[in-house]
Protein backbone atom coordinates (compact mmCIF):
# COMPACT_ATOMS: atom_id res chain seq x y z
CA UNK A 1 0.00 0.00 0.00
CA UNK A 2 3.21 1.99 0.59
CA UNK A 3 4.29 1.82 -2.52
CA UNK A 4 1.26 2.46 -4.18
CA UNK A 5 1.22 6.03 -2.48
CA UNK A 6 4.46 6.50 -3.03
CA UNK A 7 3.87 5.97 -6.39
CA UNK A 8 1.08 8.57 -7.06
CA UNK A 9 3.78 11.09 -4.85
CA UNK A 10 6.28 10.28 -7.20
CA UNK A 11 3.86 10.62 -10.41
CA UNK A 12 3.27 14.20 -8.94
CA UNK A 13 6.89 15.05 -8.53
CA UNK A 14 7.54 13.68 -12.00
CA UNK A 15 4.63 15.44 -13.54
CA UNK A 16 5.47 18.83 -11.32
CA UNK A 17 9.26 18.95 -11.90
CA UNK A 18 8.13 18.17 -15.71
CA UNK A 19 11.20 15.93 -15.34
CA UNK A 20 13.32 16.33 -18.48
CA UNK A 21 14.08 12.48 -18.83
CA UNK A 22 10.35 11.72 -18.14
CA UNK A 23 9.17 14.22 -20.86
CA UNK A 24 11.69 12.77 -23.39
CA UNK A 25 9.84 9.24 -22.66
CA UNK A 26 6.63 10.19 -22.66
CA UNK A 27 6.98 12.17 -26.35
CA UNK A 28 8.73 8.79 -27.34
CA UNK A 29 5.61 6.78 -26.03
CA UNK A 30 3.53 9.17 -28.15
CA UNK A 31 5.46 9.13 -31.08
CA UNK A 32 5.92 5.30 -31.46
CA UNK A 33 2.42 4.67 -30.64
CA UNK A 34 1.08 7.08 -32.72
CA UNK A 35 2.32 6.38 -35.99
CA UNK A 36 1.97 2.73 -35.38
CA UNK A 37 -1.59 3.23 -34.66
CA UNK A 38 -2.06 5.73 -37.76
CA UNK A 39 -0.37 3.13 -39.95
CA UNK A 40 -2.30 0.21 -38.60
CA UNK A 41 -5.42 2.15 -39.62
CA UNK A 42 -4.55 3.08 -42.72
CA UNK A 43 -4.36 -0.84 -43.59
CA UNK A 44 -6.61 -1.83 -40.98
CA UNK A 45 -9.86 0.21 -41.54
CA UNK A 46 -9.69 -0.45 -45.52
CA UNK A 47 -9.51 -4.29 -44.79
CA UNK A 48 -11.92 -4.35 -42.63
CA UNK A 49 -14.04 -2.68 -45.10
CA UNK A 50 -13.02 -4.36 -47.76
CA UNK A 51 -13.52 -7.69 -46.23
CA UNK A 52 -17.52 -6.85 -45.60
CA UNK A 53 -17.91 -5.51 -48.93
CA UNK A 54 -16.48 -8.79 -50.77
CA UNK A 55 -17.17 -11.91 -51.67
CA UNK A 56 -14.40 -14.33 -52.34
CA UNK A 57 -13.81 -18.57 -51.85
CA UNK A 58 -11.86 -18.23 -48.51
CA UNK A 59 -13.15 -14.82 -46.74
CA UNK A 60 -14.40 -17.03 -43.55
CA UNK A 61 -11.28 -18.08 -42.77
CA UNK A 62 -9.37 -14.92 -43.57
CA UNK A 63 -11.60 -13.21 -41.22
CA UNK A 64 -11.87 -16.31 -38.62
CA UNK A 65 -7.57 -15.86 -38.96
CA UNK A 66 -7.57 -12.31 -38.72
CA UNK A 67 -9.84 -12.57 -35.33
CA UNK A 68 -7.66 -14.97 -34.20
CA UNK A 69 -4.11 -12.70 -34.88
CA UNK A 70 -5.87 -10.41 -32.21
CA UNK A 71 -4.55 -12.28 -29.88
CA UNK A 72 -0.78 -12.16 -31.21
CA UNK A 73 1.94 -12.73 -28.86
CA UNK A 74 3.95 -9.55 -28.61
CA UNK A 75 6.79 -11.54 -27.52
CA UNK A 76 6.61 -13.76 -30.64
CA UNK A 77 6.33 -10.81 -32.77
CA UNK A 78 8.56 -9.16 -31.66
CA UNK A 79 11.28 -12.41 -31.71
CA UNK A 80 10.08 -11.92 -35.74
CA UNK A 81 10.70 -8.31 -35.91
CA UNK A 82 14.02 -8.76 -34.60
CA UNK A 83 14.67 -11.63 -36.81
CA UNK A 84 13.96 -10.03 -39.71
CA UNK A 85 15.58 -6.57 -38.65
CA UNK A 86 18.99 -8.08 -37.32
CA UNK A 87 22.26 -7.92 -39.20
CA UNK A 88 21.45 -11.67 -40.26
CA UNK A 89 18.28 -11.19 -41.18
CA UNK A 90 16.52 -10.13 -44.84
CA UNK A 91 16.40 -6.41 -43.80
CA UNK A 92 19.24 -5.78 -41.74
CA UNK A 93 20.92 -4.18 -44.49
CA UNK A 94 18.30 -1.12 -43.00
CA UNK A 95 19.96 -1.14 -39.95
CA UNK A 96 16.56 -0.70 -38.22
CA UNK A 97 16.81 -2.67 -35.48
CA UNK A 98 16.73 -1.22 -31.73
CA UNK A 99 15.49 2.12 -33.54
CA UNK A 100 12.02 3.49 -32.76
CA UNK A 101 11.21 3.11 -36.48
CA UNK A 102 11.66 -1.25 -35.24
CA UNK A 103 8.98 -0.47 -32.46
CA UNK A 104 6.91 1.04 -34.51
CA UNK A 105 6.95 -2.16 -37.17
CA UNK A 106 6.28 -4.26 -34.29
CA UNK A 107 3.55 -2.10 -32.69
CA UNK A 108 1.91 -2.33 -36.82
CA UNK A 109 1.94 -6.09 -36.82
CA UNK A 110 0.46 -6.24 -33.35
CA UNK A 111 -2.38 -3.51 -33.55
CA UNK A 112 -3.93 -3.96 -37.48
CA UNK A 113 -5.35 -7.22 -37.25
CA UNK A 114 -7.03 -5.97 -33.88
CA UNK A 115 -8.22 -2.74 -35.97
CA UNK A 116 -8.95 -5.08 -38.84
CA UNK A 117 -10.83 -7.14 -36.91
CA UNK A 118 -12.95 -4.55 -34.94
CA UNK A 119 -13.85 -2.10 -37.79
CA UNK A 120 -15.05 -5.62 -40.08
CA UNK A 121 -17.17 -5.38 -37.26
CA UNK A 122 -18.36 -2.52 -36.98
CA UNK A 123 -18.74 -1.45 -40.71
CA UNK A 124 -20.59 -5.07 -40.91
CA UNK A 125 -23.69 -3.78 -39.07
CA UNK A 126 -23.63 -0.81 -41.40
CA UNK A 127 -23.45 -2.64 -44.52
CA UNK A 128 -26.33 -4.77 -43.52
CA UNK A 129 -28.17 -0.97 -43.29
CA UNK A 130 -26.50 0.43 -46.18
CA UNK A 131 -26.24 -2.78 -48.60
CA UNK A 132 -29.72 -1.94 -50.57
CA UNK A 133 -29.13 1.58 -51.18
CA UNK A 134 -25.22 1.44 -52.09
CA UNK A 135 -26.13 -1.76 -54.44
CA UNK A 136 -28.98 0.12 -55.84
CA UNK A 137 -27.00 3.70 -56.51
CA UNK A 138 -24.65 1.51 -58.26
CA UNK A 139 -21.26 2.52 -56.50
CA UNK A 140 -18.37 0.81 -57.17
CA UNK A 141 -16.53 -1.31 -54.62
CA UNK A 142 -14.29 1.19 -53.88
CA UNK A 143 -17.21 4.03 -53.45
CA UNK A 144 -18.62 1.31 -51.28
CA UNK A 145 -15.64 1.13 -49.18
CA UNK A 146 -15.67 4.96 -49.18
CA UNK A 147 -19.20 5.30 -48.05
CA UNK A 148 -18.90 3.31 -45.16
CA UNK A 149 -15.56 3.84 -43.63
CA UNK A 150 -16.97 8.05 -43.85
CA UNK A 151 -19.99 7.21 -42.59
CA UNK A 152 -18.95 4.81 -39.62
CA UNK A 153 -16.54 6.95 -38.62
CA UNK A 154 -17.16 7.54 -35.16
CA UNK A 155 -17.88 4.06 -34.55
CA UNK A 156 -14.57 3.29 -36.14
CA UNK A 157 -12.61 5.12 -33.66
CA UNK A 158 -13.06 2.56 -31.64
CA UNK A 159 -11.16 0.21 -33.22
CA UNK A 160 -8.80 2.74 -33.65
CA UNK A 161 -8.61 3.60 -29.50
CA UNK A 162 -8.58 0.02 -29.08
CA UNK A 163 -5.11 -0.09 -30.94
CA UNK A 164 -4.17 3.22 -29.03
CA UNK A 165 -5.07 1.11 -26.05
CA UNK A 166 -3.19 -2.06 -26.79
CA UNK A 167 -0.01 -0.35 -28.35
CA UNK A 168 0.64 1.81 -25.57
CA UNK A 169 0.88 -0.44 -23.07
CA UNK A 170 2.94 -2.69 -24.95
CA UNK A 171 6.10 -3.87 -23.40
CA UNK A 172 7.26 -7.93 -24.66
CA UNK A 173 7.74 -6.21 -28.72
CA UNK A 174 9.50 -2.86 -27.98
CA UNK A 175 11.66 -4.39 -25.13
CA UNK A 176 12.89 -7.02 -28.18
CA UNK A 177 13.25 -5.00 -30.67
CA UNK A 178 13.86 -1.27 -29.26
CA UNK A 179 16.32 -2.85 -26.46
CA UNK A 180 15.34 -0.04 -23.89
CA UNK A 181 18.17 2.00 -25.07
CA UNK A 182 17.98 4.93 -22.75
CA UNK A 183 17.25 8.73 -24.94
CA UNK A 184 17.09 6.41 -27.97
CA UNK A 185 14.15 3.43 -26.88
CA UNK A 186 12.98 3.88 -23.79
CA UNK A 187 9.68 4.46 -23.40
CA UNK A 188 7.18 4.51 -20.60
CA UNK A 189 6.56 0.78 -20.53
CA UNK A 190 10.07 -0.29 -20.84
CA UNK A 191 11.06 2.30 -18.45
CA UNK A 192 8.70 0.99 -15.99
CA UNK A 193 10.00 -2.62 -16.71
CA UNK A 194 13.34 -0.99 -15.71
CA UNK A 195 12.71 0.43 -12.55
CA UNK A 196 10.32 -2.58 -11.11
CA UNK A 197 13.76 -4.69 -12.24
CA UNK A 198 16.02 -2.18 -10.21
CA UNK A 199 13.13 -2.30 -6.94
CA UNK A 200 12.79 1.28 -7.50
CA UNK A 201 8.74 0.67 -7.22
CA UNK A 202 7.81 4.16 -6.32
CA UNK A 203 9.66 5.40 -9.47
CA UNK A 204 8.18 2.54 -11.66
CA UNK A 205 4.71 3.09 -10.14
CA UNK A 206 4.71 7.05 -10.66
CA UNK A 207 5.25 6.06 -14.47
CA UNK A 208 2.32 3.76 -14.35
CA UNK A 209 0.08 6.36 -13.24
CA UNK A 210 1.83 8.66 -16.06
CA UNK A 211 0.83 6.02 -18.79
CA UNK A 212 -2.63 4.80 -17.79
CA UNK A 213 -3.18 9.28 -16.80
CA UNK A 214 -1.62 9.43 -20.83
CA UNK A 215 -3.89 6.75 -22.07
CA UNK A 216 -7.32 8.14 -20.59
CA UNK A 217 -6.01 11.79 -21.30
CA UNK A 218 -5.79 10.47 -25.42
CA UNK A 219 -8.94 8.93 -25.29
CA UNK A 220 -10.69 11.81 -23.96
CA UNK A 221 -9.32 14.23 -26.06
CA UNK A 222 -9.80 12.03 -29.04
CA UNK A 223 -13.65 12.22 -28.04
CA UNK A 224 -13.98 15.18 -27.97
CA UNK A 225 -12.26 16.43 -30.86
CA UNK A 226 -14.78 14.06 -33.09
CA UNK A 227 -17.95 14.93 -30.78
CA UNK A 228 -19.12 11.34 -30.17
CA UNK A 229 -21.95 10.69 -27.97
CA UNK A 230 -23.22 14.37 -28.97
CA UNK A 231 -24.56 13.54 -32.22
CA UNK A 232 -25.34 9.87 -31.08
CA UNK A 233 -27.50 8.99 -33.72
CA UNK A 234 -24.31 9.39 -36.27
CA UNK B 1 -26.86 9.75 -78.43
CA UNK B 2 -27.80 6.39 -76.90
CA UNK B 3 -31.63 5.29 -76.44
CA UNK B 4 -33.88 4.90 -73.74
CA UNK B 5 -33.54 1.46 -71.84
CA UNK B 6 -37.41 0.83 -71.61
CA UNK B 7 -39.16 -1.44 -72.67
CA UNK B 8 -38.26 -3.66 -69.91
CA UNK B 9 -38.87 -7.12 -70.73
CA UNK B 10 -39.50 -9.88 -68.49
CA UNK B 11 -39.28 -13.65 -69.87
CA UNK B 12 -40.12 -16.85 -67.59
CA UNK B 13 -38.14 -14.55 -64.73
CA UNK B 14 -38.02 -16.07 -61.23
CA UNK B 15 -36.25 -15.19 -58.30
CA UNK B 16 -35.30 -18.24 -55.67
CA UNK B 17 -34.84 -18.03 -51.91
CA UNK B 18 -32.69 -20.38 -50.39
CA UNK B 19 -33.56 -22.89 -53.09
CA UNK B 20 -37.49 -21.96 -52.87
CA UNK B 21 -38.94 -20.16 -55.97
CA UNK B 22 -40.73 -17.35 -54.33
CA UNK B 23 -41.77 -15.66 -57.28
CA UNK B 24 -41.90 -16.60 -61.05
CA UNK B 25 -42.33 -17.35 -63.50
CA UNK B 26 -43.05 -13.93 -64.49
CA UNK B 27 -44.01 -12.19 -68.06
CA UNK B 28 -44.34 -8.98 -68.42
CA UNK B 29 -43.13 -5.93 -70.12
CA UNK B 30 -42.44 -2.26 -68.83
CA UNK B 31 -43.44 0.17 -72.08
CA UNK B 32 -41.40 3.17 -72.43
CA UNK B 33 -44.79 5.50 -70.55
CA UNK B 34 -47.23 5.27 -68.13
CA UNK B 35 -47.31 4.56 -64.25
CA UNK B 36 -47.76 1.14 -63.39
CA UNK B 37 -48.80 0.25 -59.88
CA UNK B 38 -47.76 -3.44 -58.20
CA UNK B 39 -50.74 -4.52 -56.03
CA UNK B 40 -51.86 -7.84 -54.33
CA UNK B 41 -51.56 -8.71 -50.83
CA UNK B 42 -48.84 -9.32 -48.24
CA UNK B 43 -46.54 -12.17 -49.28
CA UNK B 44 -47.55 -11.81 -52.93
CA UNK B 45 -44.27 -10.67 -53.96
CA UNK B 46 -44.43 -7.86 -55.05
CA UNK B 47 -41.64 -6.17 -53.47
CA UNK B 48 -39.61 -9.16 -54.78
CA UNK B 49 -40.73 -8.68 -58.55
CA UNK B 50 -40.08 -4.87 -57.71
CA UNK B 51 -36.32 -6.15 -56.80
CA UNK B 52 -36.10 -8.51 -59.39
CA UNK B 53 -36.65 -5.79 -62.14
CA UNK B 54 -33.92 -3.21 -60.49
CA UNK B 55 -31.55 -6.12 -60.32
CA UNK B 56 -31.30 -6.37 -56.60
CA UNK B 57 -32.96 -9.88 -56.60
CA UNK B 58 -30.83 -12.26 -58.56
CA UNK B 59 -33.04 -13.69 -61.39
CA UNK B 60 -32.91 -17.54 -60.95
CA UNK B 61 -34.58 -18.51 -64.07
CA UNK B 62 -35.76 -16.54 -66.97
CA UNK B 63 -34.92 -13.51 -68.91
CA UNK B 64 -35.15 -9.90 -67.54
CA UNK B 65 -33.72 -7.61 -70.12
CA UNK B 66 -33.46 -4.15 -71.18
CA UNK B 67 -33.34 -2.21 -74.24
CA UNK B 68 -29.77 -0.99 -73.48
CA UNK B 69 -26.61 -3.03 -72.05
CA UNK B 70 -27.25 -4.00 -68.25
CA UNK B 71 -24.38 -1.02 -67.35
CA UNK B 72 -26.10 1.26 -69.12
CA UNK B 73 -29.45 0.43 -67.85
CA UNK B 74 -28.06 -0.07 -64.16
CA UNK B 75 -27.05 3.61 -64.25
CA UNK B 76 -30.75 5.09 -65.22
CA UNK B 77 -32.49 3.55 -62.68
CA UNK B 78 -33.50 4.43 -59.04
CA UNK B 79 -35.53 2.62 -56.44
CA UNK B 80 -37.09 4.01 -53.81
CA UNK B 81 -37.39 1.46 -50.30
CA UNK B 82 -40.30 1.07 -48.19
CA UNK B 83 -37.93 1.54 -45.35
CA UNK B 84 -36.01 4.50 -45.92
CA UNK B 85 -32.34 4.09 -46.02
CA UNK B 86 -30.62 7.10 -44.43
CA UNK B 87 -27.07 7.66 -44.37
CA UNK B 88 -24.94 9.11 -41.99
CA UNK B 89 -24.97 12.23 -43.28
CA UNK B 90 -26.71 16.00 -43.27
CA UNK B 91 -30.05 15.31 -45.50
CA UNK B 92 -28.34 18.33 -48.06
CA UNK B 93 -25.36 15.34 -48.32
CA UNK B 94 -27.67 12.41 -49.00
CA UNK B 95 -29.49 13.86 -51.73
CA UNK B 96 -26.26 15.15 -53.49
CA UNK B 97 -24.59 11.44 -52.82
CA UNK B 98 -25.65 9.54 -56.01
CA UNK B 99 -24.27 12.60 -57.94
CA UNK B 100 -21.05 12.62 -56.12
CA UNK B 101 -20.61 8.96 -56.83
CA UNK B 102 -21.13 9.69 -60.93
CA UNK B 103 -18.25 12.40 -60.33
CA UNK B 104 -20.43 15.24 -60.22
CA UNK B 105 -18.45 18.17 -58.77
CA UNK B 106 -18.66 18.78 -54.89
CA UNK B 107 -19.87 22.43 -55.25
CA UNK B 108 -22.56 21.64 -57.94
CA UNK B 109 -23.68 18.45 -56.43
CA UNK B 110 -24.52 20.40 -53.09
CA UNK B 111 -26.31 23.00 -55.54
CA UNK B 112 -28.44 20.63 -57.06
CA UNK B 113 -29.52 19.03 -53.85
CA UNK B 114 -30.22 22.07 -52.38
CA UNK B 115 -32.78 22.81 -55.05
CA UNK B 116 -34.30 19.11 -54.96
CA UNK B 117 -34.91 19.63 -51.45
CA UNK B 118 -36.49 22.75 -51.65
CA UNK B 119 -38.65 21.03 -54.35
CA UNK B 120 -39.64 18.36 -51.98
CA UNK B 121 -40.29 20.07 -48.78
CA UNK B 122 -37.19 20.10 -47.73
CA UNK B 123 -35.38 23.13 -48.00
CA UNK B 124 -35.69 23.52 -43.99
CA UNK B 125 -33.60 20.87 -43.16
CA UNK B 126 -30.63 21.20 -45.31
CA UNK B 127 -28.13 21.07 -41.99
CA UNK B 128 -29.85 18.18 -40.25
CA UNK B 129 -28.70 14.96 -39.97
CA UNK B 130 -30.64 12.30 -42.26
CA UNK B 131 -31.56 10.36 -39.71
CA UNK B 132 -33.23 12.21 -37.14
CA UNK B 133 -36.37 13.14 -40.30
CA UNK B 134 -39.67 12.12 -39.69
CA UNK B 135 -40.96 8.99 -41.52
CA UNK B 136 -42.37 11.54 -44.18
CA UNK B 137 -38.89 13.83 -44.50
CA UNK B 138 -37.43 10.54 -44.94
CA UNK B 139 -39.50 9.45 -47.94
CA UNK B 140 -39.49 12.92 -49.49
CA UNK B 141 -35.49 12.57 -48.91
CA UNK B 142 -35.30 8.94 -50.37
CA UNK B 143 -37.48 10.48 -53.40
CA UNK B 144 -35.55 13.27 -53.95
CA UNK B 145 -32.15 11.22 -53.73
CA UNK B 146 -33.30 9.03 -56.74
CA UNK B 147 -34.72 11.78 -58.66
CA UNK B 148 -31.72 13.56 -58.62
CA UNK B 149 -29.58 11.96 -61.21
CA UNK B 150 -33.34 11.86 -63.58
CA UNK B 151 -33.79 8.41 -63.91
CA UNK B 152 -35.37 7.12 -67.01
CA UNK B 153 -37.64 4.69 -64.72
CA UNK B 154 -37.93 4.75 -61.14
CA UNK B 155 -39.07 1.73 -59.09
CA UNK B 156 -40.87 2.39 -55.74
CA UNK B 157 -41.93 0.24 -53.19
CA UNK B 158 -44.84 1.28 -50.61
CA UNK B 159 -43.30 4.43 -50.54
CA UNK B 160 -46.53 5.61 -48.38
CA UNK B 161 -46.69 3.26 -46.01
CA UNK B 162 -47.23 4.27 -42.74
CA UNK B 163 -47.81 8.11 -44.06
CA UNK B 164 -50.49 10.46 -42.79
CA UNK B 165 -52.52 11.83 -45.70
CA UNK B 166 -50.97 15.13 -45.72
CA UNK B 167 -47.46 13.34 -46.58
CA UNK B 168 -48.91 10.63 -48.82
CA UNK B 169 -50.85 13.55 -50.92
CA UNK B 170 -46.86 15.50 -51.13
CA UNK B 171 -45.44 12.59 -52.14
CA UNK B 172 -47.95 11.77 -55.01
CA UNK B 173 -47.53 14.97 -55.65
CA UNK B 174 -43.79 14.54 -56.53
CA UNK B 175 -44.26 11.28 -58.46
CA UNK B 176 -47.11 12.82 -60.35
CA UNK B 177 -44.20 15.86 -61.34
CA UNK B 178 -41.73 13.16 -61.88
CA UNK B 179 -43.95 11.31 -64.66
CA UNK B 180 -44.75 14.64 -66.01
CA UNK B 181 -40.85 15.16 -66.52
CA UNK B 182 -40.93 12.17 -68.55
CA UNK B 183 -39.43 9.46 -65.18
CA UNK B 184 -41.15 6.33 -65.80
CA UNK B 185 -43.08 5.22 -62.79
CA UNK B 186 -43.47 1.49 -61.18
CA UNK B 187 -44.87 1.23 -57.82
CA UNK B 188 -45.99 -1.23 -55.29
CA UNK B 189 -48.72 0.25 -53.21
CA UNK B 190 -51.50 -1.36 -50.66
CA UNK B 191 -53.74 1.39 -51.23
CA UNK B 192 -56.11 0.90 -53.43
CA UNK B 193 -57.62 4.75 -53.30
CA UNK B 194 -53.67 5.67 -54.49
CA UNK B 195 -53.45 3.46 -57.13
CA UNK B 196 -56.43 4.34 -58.49
CA UNK B 197 -55.48 7.98 -58.57
CA UNK B 198 -52.17 7.51 -59.98
CA UNK B 199 -52.08 3.96 -62.42
CA UNK B 200 -52.12 4.15 -65.71
CA UNK B 201 -51.71 0.32 -65.77
CA UNK B 202 -51.82 -2.40 -63.00
CA UNK B 203 -49.77 -5.50 -62.18
CA UNK B 204 -51.93 -7.51 -59.79
CA UNK B 205 -49.79 -10.19 -58.31
CA UNK B 206 -50.83 -13.53 -56.07
CA UNK B 207 -48.96 -16.02 -54.63
CA UNK B 208 -45.87 -15.17 -56.11
CA UNK B 209 -47.12 -14.75 -59.97
CA UNK B 210 -48.59 -12.18 -61.50
CA UNK B 211 -52.69 -13.08 -61.33
CA UNK B 212 -53.50 -9.93 -64.02
CA UNK B 213 -52.32 -6.98 -65.77
CA UNK B 214 -53.67 -4.38 -68.08
CA UNK B 215 -54.93 -0.99 -67.79
CA UNK B 216 -56.09 0.25 -64.68
CA UNK B 217 -59.40 1.64 -66.04
CA UNK B 218 -60.04 -1.82 -67.45
CA UNK B 219 -58.63 -3.34 -63.72
CA UNK B 220 -60.71 -1.43 -61.89
CA UNK B 221 -63.73 -1.56 -63.74
CA UNK B 222 -63.84 -5.17 -64.36
CA UNK B 223 -60.92 -7.39 -62.88
CA UNK B 224 -60.92 -10.97 -64.45
CA UNK B 225 -60.13 -13.00 -61.94
CA UNK B 226 -61.40 -13.77 -58.90
CA UNK B 227 -59.00 -12.85 -56.57
CA UNK B 228 -58.62 -9.38 -57.93
CA UNK B 229 -62.08 -8.72 -57.92
CA UNK B 230 -61.96 -9.85 -54.04
CA UNK B 231 -58.85 -7.70 -53.17
CA UNK B 232 -60.78 -4.38 -55.01
CA UNK B 233 -63.71 -5.23 -53.36
CA UNK B 234 -61.67 -4.72 -50.05
CA UNK B 235 -62.20 -8.65 -49.24
CA UNK B 236 -59.45 -10.54 -47.49
CA UNK B 237 -57.08 -12.42 -50.25
CA UNK B 238 -55.33 -15.64 -49.10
Amino acid sequence: MNDILQGFIEAARLIASLDRELVEIVMLSLRVTLSAVLIASIIGLPLGAWLVVNRFRYRRATIAVMNALMGLPPVVVGLFVYLLLSRSGPFGVLGLLFTPTAMIIAQVLIITPLIASISHQTIRDLWAEYHDLLISLNATRRQRIAALLWDGRRALLTAMLAGFGRAIGEVGAIMIVGGNIDHSTRVLTTAIALETGKGNFAVAMGLGIILIALAVGVNLLIHTLSRTERASIW
Amino acid sequence: MVGSILPLTLRGACAKFRGKMIVGPVDLTISTSGFTVVMGPNGSGKTTLLRLMHGLQRVAVGVVKWNQPETIARSRQAYVFQQPIMMRRYVVDCIAYPLLLHGVDKKQARDEATEWAIRVGLGHALKRPAPVLSGGEKQKLSLARALIRKPEILFLDEPCANLDGRAMREIETLLQQAQADGTRIVMATHYMGQACRLATDVVFMYGGKVHECGPATAFFDGPQTEKAAAFIKGDIVE
